[in-house]
Order: structure tokens, then sequence, then C-alpha cells
């Protein structure tokens, strides 16, 4: 009988529906009761920036001089109402993510990071903490519906608010921590008993619907004398309809987030099956925001699947004003770094594969509370390896911008940018390359 | 501040809210001395009235006012006289907060501490998420009451309506008329001579003259704060 280890070889052929991924959730769900909760964002392969390309400058075209001419990457969100507005270097900022998910270290070191270059980053469920508005030049305050460790000192101490409605990971659902993570610290600030598996509401307790939200923003003002930029944060699901409302509900600035965005903690099921993907969002909230007038008054900051310089320059082209990071600042904090294998593999996991961030066993000291796994990270040098990769985006989109003749990056327009498959001409509104064809153009 | 703030110092400031805006109004109080009275006319419903005050001032509303009335507050006493929108006090850390009237969904959402008292009825979600606030409603509460109310104490001193404490985790409940039905994992509790201490003293600082006795107690069954397959038909 043959012995060779690749079933291929010996004439097997796997289901394409029925695949080993599928046969191991279902010989789980049978034997334990559970469904499978998990961090990161959705791992199908969707739509996404790899699918456009730029078409560069030409005889039309004019490019830039790389390193000599200016490509300008400054950003100011929040004019429209704000008397205090945000003023950023690079428009490539740090998505919220909160402390009790993060340990205070990893936290810390968003911040040094994205001080360093001049970004902001952003809390999460659960309320500020002094590591994070220590390091933080730029902090942005969630406010989120189950309000935990809501304060309105925080909220007076912020420099901008961020209303969220939902995540791109989990449209339509609120969040939570298991009872792992939830330390004594992480409960004090949460009012919650040590140990419980802590959920979050998915929806605000004191406000229903757009006309409320408008309210709301109001009373957000009120209490911070109108000097603070508010924004609006939505997973993507109907983000024309939602984008028309949040600018009708007073919104400074529009946080969208696609499907590819990261959770601490959500289920599988969720996160693969609900939104849609971060590329065929951005158009339909630029039609949004273009027929109400407010394009580029109103910022709209997307994430979702950003990882390089080359996303932030299409999200840019596509209308947007900013980009935020999540994951891929988790992995340059050093998630899934492959000189932890042999931990990863403990835990039954691998470097590249690593999502158990709901569980709090961390080896790289981000996604874990524990003490011990925590004081692996140094935020020093975290801080200053997401310096590098924030500089690196940047230098990265300047160099796209100048080669299609744009000095600032906000200059970069959906002309700049063509399809590489049908799927994606279709989302992006962009004609197939090669072709004048964009399908469902009239 | 505008000329339209009247500013008697024995009375207080009297604003009229039909000459003055809100905004002028909560940047002056934001901007008051401990001790300072405050009078406010002619609210018409207006929303964020009071909202984000830090000091400890008092601020009596002659009317109706609108959503988030006295949201946020800290150390401030602020009354109504009259009915309040969605929201009251919601999120409120410290002080103390009165209305004459009834209020609207959502009254003491969130809230951290201080005293909420509604005289008359309170609508759904009274206590939403209560993160340690006291609240003293002498009428009725609405449906959903105390949904996931974390912490703090909740007295209820005529009926509750559906699902009273739903999800709820530390917080307090006591009811002294009808409970329409208790939601997911609230149960009642036997009424200990504590429980009568603590009531009697929610009572007294409400103002109010209602029997400890007869109240009933409520809380959490504890049965849902870890995920147990077993319990899926409870979620």
């Amino acid at each position: 009988m043959p012995t060779s280890a690749d079933p291929a070889q010996l004439g097997l052929r796997e289901s394409a529906t029925f695949d080993r991924t599928t046969i191991a959730a279902i010989r789980n769900a049978a034997a334990t009761g559970l469904y499978d909760i998990r961090g990161g964002g959705a791992k199908r392969k969707v739509p996404h920036f790899d699918d456009l390309l730029f078409l560069g400058a030409s005889m039309s075209r004019y490019p830039l001089e790389g390193y000599r001419e200016r490509c300008d990457t400054d950003v100011v969100i929040g004019a429209r109402h704000a008397a205090k507005p945000i003023h950023l270097k690079t428009p490539v900022t740090i998505a919220g993510m909160s402390f009790g998910s993060l340990s205070a270290q990893a936290k810390e070191a968003l911040g040094r990071g994205a001080s360093e270059v001049g970004t902001s980053t952003t809390t999460g469920d659960g309320g500020m903490t002094e590591e994070e508005r220590g390091h933080s030049k730029t902090l942005v305050y969630q406010y989120l519906p189950s309000r935990y460790g809501m304060n309105p000192n925080h909220l007076r101490m912020a420099d901008a608010i961020e209303v969220v409605l939902g995540q791109g990971a989990k449209p339509g659902g609120g969040g939570m921590l298991l009872g792992q993570k939830i330390t004594e610290r992480v409960a004090e600030m949460r009012t919650l008993p040590v140990g419980i598996d802590q959920r979050s509401a998915c929806r605000h307790p004191d406000w229903t619907g757009p006309d409320d939200l408008r309210i709301k923003i109001t009373e957000l003002r009120e209490i911070t004398d109108w000097e603070k930029p508010i924004y609006i944060k939505i997973g993507a699901s109907r983000p024309y309809y939602d984008v028309m409302l949040a600018i009708k509900a007073g919104a400074d600035a529009i946080v969208l987030d696609g499907m590819q965005g990261g959770t601490a903690a959500t289920q599988d099921v969720f996160i693969e099956h609900v939104g849609i993907p971060t590329l065929a969002a951005i158009p339909q909230a630029v039609d949004a925001l273009q027929e109400s007038g407010a394009h580029r008054e109103v910022q709209l900051i997307v994430s979702g699947g950003i990882r390089s310089g080359a996303d932030v320059a299409k999200a840019l082209a596509l209308g947007a004003d900013a980009v935020s990071i999540g994951t891929a600042a988790l992995i340059a904090l050093g998630d899934n770094d492959p000189a932890l294998e042999d931990e990863y593999r403990k835990l039954g996991s691998s470097a590249g594969y690593y999502d158990d961030w709901q569980a709090g066993r961390d080896p790289a000291g981000i996604t874990t509370q524990d003490p011990q796994l925590s004081r692996r990270l140094d935020p020093i040098a975290a801080g200053r390896r997401l310096a590098n990769l924030l500089r690196v985006m940047t230098m990265e989109a300047q160099i796209i911008a100048r080669a299609c003749g744009k000095a600032h990056l906000l200059n970069l327009e959906p002309e700049d940018l063509v399809a590489l498959t049908v799927e994606a001409a279709a989302m992006a509104r962009r004609p197939l390359a090669g072709t004048t064809w964009i399908p469902g153009a009239v | 501040m505008g000329t339209l703030i009247d500013q008697n110092p024995a009375a207080g400031v009297t604003v009229d809210l039909a000459e003055v805006s809100v905004t002028e109004l909560n940047r002056a109080l934001h901007r008051a001395a401990d001790g300072s009275n405050w009078v406010v006319t002619r609210p018409q419903g207006a929303h964020a009235i009071a909202a984000g005050l830090d000091a400890a001032v008092t601020v009596t509303v002659e009317g109706h006012v609108g959503y988030y009335c006295a949201g946020m507050n800290q150390l401030a006493t602020v009354v109504v006289h009259g009915n309040a929108g969605v929201g009251l006090a919601e999120n409120m850390m410290s002080g103390r907060v009165h209305v004459k009237g009834s209020a609207s969904q959502s009254a003491g959402a969130t809230a951290h501490g201080g005293i909420l008292v509604v005289d008359a009825d309170a609508a759904a979600r009274c206590g939403i998420s209560m993160k340690g606030v006291d609240i003293v409603v002498g009428g009725n509460v609405g449906h959903m009451s105390a949904f996931m109310a974390q912490a703090g104490r909740l007295v209820v001193c005529g009926d509750a309506g559906d699902a009273l404490g739903d999800s709820i985790y530390e917080a307090r409940l006591y009811v002294k008329g009808r409970v329409a039905s208790l939601g997911a994992d609230c149960v009642e509790k036997p009424v200990r001579e504590e429980h009568l201490l603590e009531l009697a003293e929610l009572l007294a600082a409400a103002g109010r003259a209602d029997n400890p006795a007869d109240f009933r107690r409520y809380g959490s069954a504890r049965q849902l704060y870890n995920f147990h397959v077993d319990n899926a038909d409870a979620y």
C-alpha cells in the first residue's frame, strides 16, 4: 500500500464543500457544543485592495520626482463643528482597541508608536488608562454601548470622541471579553465581578436611531463645550445609508470598518458571514458624502485590512481622508512572531495562524492580562517598531502618489485606479484593467 | 455669558431659555463656582440642559426638559419641576438629580454614582446598565428596567414592567408593587435586616415615607456569569 504523505498522490480528492477546516469545525461543535470564538477579522478571501492597480503617470500625466518634490501627508480631522480639530502628520491612524483585550504594555506601545509619527491612537471598551493617555499625543476616546469605564473627565481629556455604532468584524454585534481576561484591574474599570464572561451591549442604552443620535451628539458637544471632533464609527453593512444618516446626525468624521477589520473576541460565524468587504464599502460611503456635499468636510476614515502604503493610497484614491490600522499594528508590536513558534505550538496554533486573542494566553504579551506574559512586551521597543511601520506605510503611499503626479496624498483620485478582477471593478467602480468596462455602470 | 443671564446675588442666577441658548447656559454652568444657585426658566423641553456639570452647584429648572438633562452629572444638584425626556442623568457620576414629574426611557442609564429621584413614573429601561447609581422612582417603571444593571440600587415604589433586571449583574432592586415579569437570571431574594436598613436610607434620601417592609428584593441568580452550553435556552 502506498505511504505518501500527500493524500492527493493516492488519488484521494478533498471535498471543496467539506474541506478539512470545515470538517474540523463540525467535529469540534459536535464534541463540545460550543461555537468558535476568536480574534482577528474575516479570513475568507474577498475582493480587496490587492485587486486594484494604480495607472501611474504617462504622456498625459506629469509625475513628481521621488525624494525631491514634495508630497504632503498631513490631514485635519473634525473642523466641521469642533473648535479644536485634530491635526495629523500622516493619514494612517491607530484603530480603537481596548485595555482589557490588550495588555497595558500593548496600549502604551500603540501610544508611543503613534505619537512618534504624529498620528492618533484610540481607546476601546472599558475606558481610558493612564498608560494610553500618558503616551498618546492625540487620543480618540471611544463612546460605546456598554459605557464600561465611561467617565466625563476622560471625555474632556480626550482629543476627539468616537461614537461607536458598529465594527466591521461584527456589524450588529456587541462585544465580549472572556473571564480569563477579567482581572481585578479590568473588572474594577468596568464595574464587574472578577472572572465573569463580560458582554458588551450591541445597542446604546439611551438612544435608538438617527434622530436620537443627533441629540446624543449635541449632548456630547455641550458637555465638552463644542471643542472636540466627534466621529461616528460604523461597521460596513449599508454604508450609503449609514453615512448619510451620520452626516445628518452631525458627525465631524466617519470611521468605516470593513469585514476584514479585526476584533478581540467574536464568534467565527459572525466574523465570516456578516458585513461587507472594505473595498465594497468605500464607494458607497463616498457617494453619500458627495451627494450631501460633505465630502472632505466630513472626513472618512477607512479601516479593515489595511496592511501597506499601497492599501493606504488605494483607500485615499477611492475617497477616504485617512485610514486606521489595528491588526497590522499588533503585528508590528510582535503578534504572531515566528520566534515564538514553539509557544504557539503548545497552544495548538502556529505563528501566522494565532488568533486566540480572546483566550488571554498570548505568548507575545499583547492580547493578554496575564502579568507575566504582559511583561514580555517592551513598550518602548514595540512602539518603535510600530513607528517604523507607520513611516514605511506613509512613505509607500507617497511613492505611489508621486508616481501619479500628486503633491498631496489626498490628491489621489479614483481616476488613478483600475481593477484586476470583474468583482473588484464592480465594487470599486473602476474599469477592468485594459478596458473601459465598469460592471453595472450605466 | 450674555447679558440675558440675570445675576442676582441673593436669589442666584436666573437664565431664561427663551432668550438664552442651552449652549450659553451650559458654558456658564461649566464655569460656575461651588455653592452657586441657578434657576432656569422657560426650558421648553430643550435637550442637554445642565449636561456635563462638574461643580457643587444647584440648578432648578422651572418646566419640562428634553433628552439628556443633567447628563454625566458630577457633584451638582439638578431639580426639574416638570417632566424629563430620554436619558435623564445618563452616566451620572455623583450629585443629585430630582425630577418632580415623570421621566422618559433610559433614566439613569449607565450612571456610576449619585442619586436620581423621579417622583412620578419612569418609562422603559430605567437604570439600564447602571454602574453604581441609586435610583428611587415614586411610581412605576417600564419594561427592561435595570437591564444588565451592574451595580447600585433601584427602588420602585410602584410596579415594574416586563423583564425586570434582565441579565443583571450585581445591582440590587427593590419593588413595592407588582413585577410583570423577571428577565433572564433575575430572581427574587430574601429581604434581610441590612436590606431594610439600606432601603430606609434610600427612601429617606428621596424624601419618601414608604415602609421598607412593603418592598420585595430582586437580584442576580449569577447563573449566566460564565457561558455554559446547558444554559443556551436562557441567552
